[in-house]
C-alpha cells in the first residue's frame, strides 16, 4: 500500500516495528512488576526469552514494511530498503545483547527486569534516529536512545566505575546533543525546514543554495554525530563509559549505538546535504584520519582488553568515516556491510569477554586470557575469529568490508586515506592478535581465571556470530549485492526530489 | 589438436583444507592419537601432488598460450568490479603447484618421523596443511585479491609454526617479530593492489597485465611506483634487505617447517609475485634495477653473515636469504624464467639441506638427552665428525653442498650460473652500469656461498668428534621415515638442474653431455612472453659475451672451476682450524664478531625503530588514557559519594578536559565550513 501520511493509521503503519517493539517494551515491564510482586524479587530469566520474542515480532514487522511504498520521498517517516536494512541491524545487537546479558546478570545478582525494557526503548530509538527523515525527529531518536543507554551504563549501582562512567557520559552527551540541537536550529534559520529532503532542495545539488548558517548548522550537526560515534577528538568519554558499563551493556554501545549514530549521520548527509560535499567531505576526511591514526596507537600499548576493545571500536569508527567520506553508492554500500561485520564480531568479541572477565569483571587484563584456547576451545576459537575480523584478515567479513571501503576511497581519489586506513588497520593486527596469542600461546598460570561452563544460549549466539563473520568473508556476495541495493534507496532520494520540488 | 582442459582443478587446493579440518578436529578431540594426523596430512597432500601431475601432464600435451581461469564463485561482485574466486592454471602457477605439493609432500612425510613423539603432533599437521592450503591459494588466484589472501594465511602459519614451541620465550618472540616485519611487506602489497585498481579499475589477472601495457607508458611514474610498492611486499615475506630480519629468528621453529615454509615454498612468494607480474614490472626499468640491486645487496650481506655463525640452522636460514637474493637478480635482470628456475631448483636443495640439518639435530638431541648435557644440539662447535654415525645424512648434504655452491653437474650449477650469467649480459639499456656491478657482487657471494657451506660440512661431518664419548654412542641415524625423503631430494638435488640446460652448454664436450634441455624456458614462455617483449623492444636483446668474452660457453667452465676452487681450499682451512666445544669457546673477535653478531643490524633497528616508536605509543597512551582515567578511578575509590563526590569530580579537570576536546573539534570543525 502507498503511505502519503494522510491519517493517523499511516503514521502506525510506517512506524510498524518501533510500534511493535515500544508497545512489548511496557508488556515486559508490567509483566516483570507482576512477576516480583511486592517482596521485589529478582526477575525470571524467563523475562529474557521474552523481550527475544519481542524483538523477534518487531523483526517481521519490519520485514514487513517492505510491502509499503511511499507516496514522496520527503516522507517524515523514510520507508525504504536503507532503513529495513539498519532496523535489522539494530534489532540484531539486541538480540545478541539479550543473548549475551543473562549469564552476565545472574553473576553480578543484577536480575532486573528494566534492564530489558531500557534496552527495547533504546532500540526504538536507534529505529528512529536512523528511520526518520525529519531533524526533529531525528533529534527526538537520538535521545530516545541515549537516555536508556546513560542509564544502562550506570545500571550495576555497586560498582563505582559504572557510576563514574555513567556520569561522565551522560554529561558529555548533553554537551553534545546541545550542539546537535544548536545545529538543527541554524539549519531551519538558513534553509526554513527540519526535512532533510527540503533541506535538500534549498541548497541545491552544486551548493549555491547555502548560506553561512547551513554550514555552521552542518558542522554542529556534525559534532553531534561525532560524539556518538567517537570519532576522535569527540571520543574521550568513550574509553570510561567503555570501561565503566556492564560487559554485554559495553558490547551494546560499541555495536548498536554506534551502527545507529552512523545510520543516521550517513543518511542525514547523503540526504540533506549532497550538495555541500565539497566542504563536509572533507571535514569527514580529517575526522577519519584522526580517528584511525590516534585509536590505533593508543590501542597498541593498551594492557586491558575492555579498554582495547574500546579503542578499537573507536578505529573501526575511523573505516566507517572513510566510508562515510566517500559519498558514493559503493561507499554507502560497503559502509552497510562493514556495520553488519562489525557489530557480529565487536558483540561477539565482548561475549567472550565476559565469559572470561568473571563476576565484577575482575579479569580483564590481557594476561588472563593465557592459555584460554586449550582450557575452553569454543571460545577460544570463536574469540581468534573475531580477532582475526576485526583486524582484516582475509576469509573474514572484516576483510571484505575494509577492502569495500578502500575500493570506495580509491574511486573518490582519497588514496591518502586509503593509505592510511591500510597501516593503520596493520598497526591494529598487533594489539588484537596480542589476545590470539596469549589465548594460544601462553600456557595457563596459577593466576589464570577459571572460566566457567558457558550457558547455551550465549554459545548458540557465539558460534551462529563467528560462523556468520566467516561466511560474509568466504560468500560475501550475496550479501554484498543486499548492502548495495539497500545503500541504493538513499543515494537517489535527494536527486529526484529535486527535480519534483522545483 | 585439442585444448587444455584441468581436471579437478579445485580439489587440489580443497584437499589440504580438508585435512587440516580433520587434523584441527584430532587435535581437540584426541590429542594424544598420532595415527589420524600421520595418515592424513601427507595423503591429503600428496593427493593433491597426483592431481596436479595429471594436469601438468595434461598441459604439456597441449601447453595452452593464455592462462585458463577456473571459475569458482563471484566473490565480491560489487559494481564494476568483480572479484571472483578463480583459479589460474598456466604453466607457471603449474609449476609452482608441483614444486609446493612435491616437495610439501616429501616434507609431511618427514615430519611424521621428526614430529611423531610431540605432544602437539596433531596441531603442527593441521598447521602445515593448512600452510599449503594458503600456499597453494597464493600460486593459482587468479587476481590480486585471492592471491592476498593466500599471501596473508601464508603469514598466519607461519607464525602459529615459528611459535609452535611457545613455551620458549625467545621463540614466542621471533614470531612476533616476523610478524610485525611482514605488516611492513603487506602494506606496499595492499597500497600496490589499490593503485593498480585506481589506475585500471581492475584486479584480476588477465585484464591488469592486457591492459598495462597500453596503460602505462614505459618508464612511467605510475608503474614504477606500483611495481615499488610491490616488490616492498616482496621483501616482506622474501626477506630482503631490509625486512629480512625475521628470517633468520624464525629459525625457532621446527626444522621441518624451516624446510617447507622457510626456505622452499613461503619465502619464494616474493619471486613468485614479480614474476607474476613480470608485464608491470618490464614497464618500470628502474624498479627492475631496484629489484636486481636488492637482490644483489642481499645475496652478498647475508653470505657475510653466514660465514661466522655457529648455529648450523642459522647458517642455512642465512644462505635461504642469500639464494632468495639471487632470485630477485635473476627477475630484476629480465630472465624471469631463470629466476623461477633457481626458485625451483633451491626448493630442492635447501629443503635437503634443511631435512638434513634436521638428522643432524634429531641425533644430537637424541644423544644430549640421554645424558641430560646441557650442550646446544645445534652449535657446530659441538659436533665433528658426525659422519661415522650419521652416514646417510652425511652423503645427501654433500649432494646438497655440491648443488648449493654451483658445481657441475648438480642443481644449483645451471640455475644460479644462469643468474650471474645474464647479470652480466645485461650491459645494455637503462641503467646498464649498475647490473655489472650486481654481477661481481653475485660472483663473490657465490664464492662465499661455496665457502660458508664447506665449512658447516666439515665442521659437523669431518675432523674429530668434539662430542663427549658418552654422548657420542648414542647418536643414531634418523629412521626411513626420514632419510628416504632425503634420498629424493637429493636424488632431485642431482638432477633438478638438466630440466634447464642452456643450448650452449649442450654443445660443450663433457659439461654438455648431458639428457634434459631448456625445457624451464620453453616451458614458461606463454607467460613471460609479453614481459619478454617489452623488454626486447626497449632494453634490447641481452648482449651474448659476458664481461670475461667467450659468452656462456667459456662462463660456465669458468664458475665451475672457481666453485670447486672455493671447497677445496675451505676444506683445508676449516679443517686446520681447532674448534672447541660451545661452551670453552671464546667469543670471536674482530671482522670476526661482527659478522657474527650479523653487522649489529638487530641493534641497530632496535634504537633507530622500534624504541621510538613504542615510546611514542606509550607517551601518547599515558598522555590520553591512562594519567587521566586511571587517576579518576583512584579518586573515587577515596571514598567521596553523592553531590560532594560530583563536584569534585567536575573540578578535577577530567570531565573539563574531555569537553575541552569537544570545543576544540567544535572549532575544527567550524573552521572547514567557515575558511
Amino acid at each position: 500500500m502507498v503511505i502519503d501520511y494522510s491519517t493517523q493509521l499511516h503514521y502506525v503503519l510506517a512506524l510498524l516495528p518501533e510500534t511493535v517493539l515500544s508497545v512489548w517494551a511496557m508488556l515486559v515491564l508490567l509483566l516483570d512488576v507482576f512477576q516480583k510482586g511486592e517482596r521485589s524479587e529478582a526477575s525470571s530469566p524467563g523475562i529474557a526469552w521474552i523481550t527475544l520474542l519481542g524483538v523477534l515480532l518487531a523483526a517481521a514487522a519490519n520485514l514487513w514494511l517492505l510491502t509499503l511504498r511511499e507516496a514522496s520521498p520527503a516522507g517524515v517517516i523514510a520507508i525504504d530498503s536503507f532503513r529495513v536494512f539498519s532496523n535489522f541491524l539494530f534489532l540484531l545487537a539486541a538480540a545478541l545483547f539479550v543473548l549475551i546479558s543473562t549469564r552476565y546478570l545472574e553473576q553480578e545478582h543484577l536480575r532486573l527486569g528494566e534492564i530489558y525494557v531500557l534496552v527495547l526503548l533504546a532500540t526504538v530509538g536507534m529505529m528512529i534516529f536512523a528511520g526518520s527523515r525529519d531533524l526533529m525527529v531525528i533529534f527526538l531518536g537520538l535521545e530516545l536512545m541515549s537516555v536508556p543507554v546513560y542509564v544502562l551504563t550506570g545500571v550495576n549501582r555497586r560498582s563505582a566505575r559504572s557510576a563514574e562512567g555513567a556520569l561522565k557520559y551522560f554529561l558529555l552527551g548533553a554537551f553534545s546533543s546541545a550542539f546537535f540541537l544548536f545545529g538543527i536550529a541554524m539549519i531551519y534559520g538558513g534553509t526554513r525546514s527540519t526535512n532533510l529532503t527540503l533541506i535538500a532542495a534549498a541548497i541545491g545539488v552544486d551548493g549555491l543554495g547555502a548560506n553561512a548558517l547551513v554550514k555552521i548548522g552542518m558542522a554542529l550537526l556534525a559534532v553531534g554525530f561525532g560524539f556518538k560515534v567517537a570519532a576522535v577528538p569527540f571520543h574521550m568519554w568513550t574509553p570510561d563509559a567503555y570501561e565503566g558499563a556492564p560487559a554485554p551493556i559495553t558490547g551494546f554501545m560499541a555495536a548498536g549505538v554506534k551502527a545507529a549514530a552512523f545510520a543516521a549521520f550517513l543518511r542525514v548527509f547523503l540526504t540533506a546535504f549532497p550538495g555541500l560535499w565539497e566542504t563536509w567531505g572533507a571535514m569527514v576526511f580529517w575526522l577519519a584520519i584522526l580517528t584511525m591514526v590516534g585509536a590505533n596507537l593508543i590501542a597498541l600499548v593498551e594492557p586491558n582488553v575492555k579498554r582495547m576493545l574500546a579503542y578499537s571500536s573507536i578505529s573501526h569508527a575511523g573505516y566507517l568515516l572513510v566510508a562515510l567520506a566517500a559519498a558514493s553508492a559503493v561507499g554507502a554500500a560497503s559502509f552497510l556491510f562493514y556495520l553488519v561485520v562489525y557489530t557480529l564480531m565487536t558483540m561477539g568479541a565482548f561475549a567472550v569477554l565476559l565469559a572470561v572477565a568473571g563476576p565484577g569483571e575482575e579479569w580483564l587484563d590481557v594476561e588472563s586470557y593465557a592459555g584460554l584456547g586449550w582450557r575452553n576451545p569454543m571460545l577460544g576459537v570463536v574469540m581468534t575469529v573475531f580477532l582475526l575480523s576485526l583486524a582484516g584478515f582475509p576469509f573474514t567479513g572484516g576483510f571484505i568490508g575494509k577492502v569495500f571501503i578502500l575500493r570506495a576511497a580509491v574511486e573518490k581519489g582519497f588514496v591518502v586515506l586509503a593509505v592510511v586506513l591500510v597501516l593503520a588497520s596493520l598497526v591494529s593486527y598487533w594489539y588484537y592478535l596480542r589476545v590470539a596469542w596469549y589465548m594460544w600461546f601462553r600456557e595457563a598460570t596459577a593466576d589464570s581465571p577459571t572460566v566457567p561452563a558457558v550457558p547455551l544460549g550465549l554459545r548458540i549466539a557465539l558460534v551462529a556470530a563467528a560462523a556468520a563473520v566467516v561466511l560474509l568473508g568466504v560468500f560475501p556476495g550475496a550479501f554484498l549485492s543486499l548492502a548495495e541495493r539497500s545503500a541504493a534507496s538513499l543515494m537517489q532520494a535527494p536527486s529526484s526530489v529535486i527535480g519534483l520540488l522545483h | 589438436m585439442h585444448s587444455f582442459e584441468p581436471t579437478l582443478p579445485w580439489l587440489i587446493v580443497l584437499l589440504p583444507l580438508l585435512g587440516f579440518a580433520l587434523n584441527g578436529l584430532a587435535a581437540f578431540v584426541a590429542p594424544t592419537r598420532k595415527a589420524l594426523p600421520a595418515l592424513v596430512a601427507p595423503a591429503a597432500v600428496g593427493l593433491a601432488f597426483v592431481i596436479a601431475v595429471v594436469n601438468f601432464l595434461a598441459m604439456r600435451a597441449a601447453p595452452p598460450l593464455a592462462p585458463v581461469i577456473v571459475q569458482g564463485y563471484s566473490w565480491m561482485p560489487v559494481g564494476s568490479l568483480q572479484i571472483d574466486a578463480a583459479l589460474q592454471l598456466d604453466q607457471l602457477s603449474m609449476l609452482m603447484t608441483l614444486i609446493v605439493t612435491g616437495v610439501g609432500f616429501l616434507i609431511h612425510v618427514y615430519s611424521v618421523g621428526y614430529m611423531g613423539a610431540d605432544p602437539g603432533f596433531a596441531r603442527y599437521m593441521a598447521y602445515i596443511n593448512l600452510f599449503i592450503f594458503f600456499m597453494l591459494v597464493l600460486v593459482l588466484g587468479s587476481s590480486f585479491p585471492v592471491m592476498f589472501v593466500g599471501w596473508e594465511g601464508v603469514g598466519l602459519c607461519s607464525y602459529l609454526l615459528i611459535g609452535f614451541w611457545f613455551t620458549e620465550k625467545a621463540n614466542a618472540d621471533a614470531g612476533k617479530k616476523a610478524f610485525i616485519v611482514n605488516r611492513i611487506g603487506d602494506f606496499g602489497f595492499l597500497v600496490a593492489m589499490f593503485m593498480i585498481f585506481a589506475n585500471l579499475g581492475a584486479l584480476d589477472f588477465a585484464t591488469v597485465f592486457a591492459a598495462a601495457p597500453g596503460a602505462f607508458p614505459y618508464a612511467g611514474a605510475v608503474v614504477t611506483t606500483i611495481t615499488l610498492f610491490l616488490f616492498l611486499g616482496a621483501t616482506g615475506k622474501s626477506a630482503q634487505i631490509p625486512l629480512y630480519i625475521w628470517l633468520p629468528d624464525a629459525m625457532a621453529g621446527p626444522t621441518p617447517v624451516s624446510a617447507l615454509i622457510h626456505a622452499a615454498t613461503m619465502v619464494t612468494a616474493g619471486v613468485y609475485m614479480v614474476a607474476r607480474t613480470s608485464t608491470l614490472f618490464a614497464l618500470a626499468p628502474l624498479s627492475m634495477t631496484v629489484v636486481a640491486g636488492i637482490g644483489a645487496l642481499t645475496a652478498l650481506f647475508a653470505a657475510t653473515i653466514g660465514l661466522a655463525q655457529y648455529d648450523i640452522k642459522k647458517v642455512l636460514a642465512y644462505s635461504t636469504v642469500s639464494q632468495l637474493g639471487y632470485m630477485f637478480i635473476g627477475v630484476g635482470v629480465g630472465a624471469f624464467s631463470a629466476g623461477i628456475f633457481h626458485l625451483m631448483t633451491h626448493a630442492f636443495f635447501k629443503a635437503l639441506l634443511f631435512l638434513g640439518s634436521g638428522a643432524v639435530i634429531h641425533a644430537m638431541h637424541g644423544a644430549l638427552h640421554h645424558t641430560h648435557s646441557k650442550w646446544d644440539a645445534q652449535d657446530m662447535r659441538n659436533m665433528g665428525g658426525l659422519r661415522k654415525h650419521l652416514p646417510i645424512t652425511w652423503v645427501v648434504m654433500w649432494i646438497g653442498t655440491l648443488a648449493i655452491a654451483g658445481v657441475w653437474p648438480f642443481a644449483g650449477f645451471f640455475s644460479k650460473d644462469e643468474i650471474i650469467w645474464q647479470a652480466a649480459a645485461r650491459a645494455v639499456g637503462p641503467f646498464h652500469t649498475w647490473f655489472t656491478v650486481y654481477w661481481v657482487m653475485a660472483l663473490v657471494a657465490a664464492m662465499l656461498t661455496a665457502f660458508y657451506m664447506t665449512r658447516l660440512m666439515i665442521m659437523t661431518f669431518h675432523g674429530v668428534s668434539r662430542l663427549p664419548e658418552a654422548e657420542q654412542q648414542h647418536l643414531h641415524e634418523a629412521p626411513a621415515v626420514m632419510w628416504v625423503p632425503l634420498a629424493i631430494l637429493a636424488a632431485l638435488s642431482v638432477v633438478g638442474g638438466w630440466f634447464n640446460i642452456p643450448e650452449e652448454i649442450k654443445r660443450i664436450p663433457v659439461l654438455g653431455w648431458l639428457p634434459g634441455g631448456p625445457w624451464v624456458h620453453e616451458w614458461l614462455q606463454p607467460v613471460t612472453r609479453t614481459a619478454d617483449a617489452i623488454f626486447g623492444a626497449q632494453v634490447g636483446a641481452l648482449s651474448e659475451a659476458s664481461p670475461l668474452g667467450g659468452g656462456e660457453v667459456a662462463w660456465a667452465v669458468i664458475s665451475f672451476a672457481i666453485a670447486v676452487a672455493v671447497i677445496a681450499i675451505a676444506a683445508s682451512m676449516v679443517l686446520r682450524w681447532q674448534y672447541r666445544p660451545a661452551l670453552e669457546s671464546p667469543e670471536p673477535a674482530g671482522l670476526k664478531r661482527l659478522l657474527w653478531r650479523k653487522w649489529y643490524v638487530d641493534e641497530i633497528y632496535d634504537v633507530l625503530v622500534v624504541r621510538p616508536l613504542v615510546g611514542a605509543s606509550r607517551w601518547l597512551w599515558r598522555w590520553v588514557d591512562d594519567a587521566v582515567i586511571d587517576g579518576s578511578v583512584n579518586g573515587l575509590a577515596s571514598g567521596s559519594r553523592g553531590l560532594g563526590w560530583l563536584s569534585s569530580r567536575l573540578q578535577t579537570g577530567q570531565l573539563n578536559t574531555y569537553a575541552f576536546a569537544v570545543v576544540v573539534g567544535v572549532i575544527l570543525l567550524l573552521a572547514f565550513v567557515v575558511l
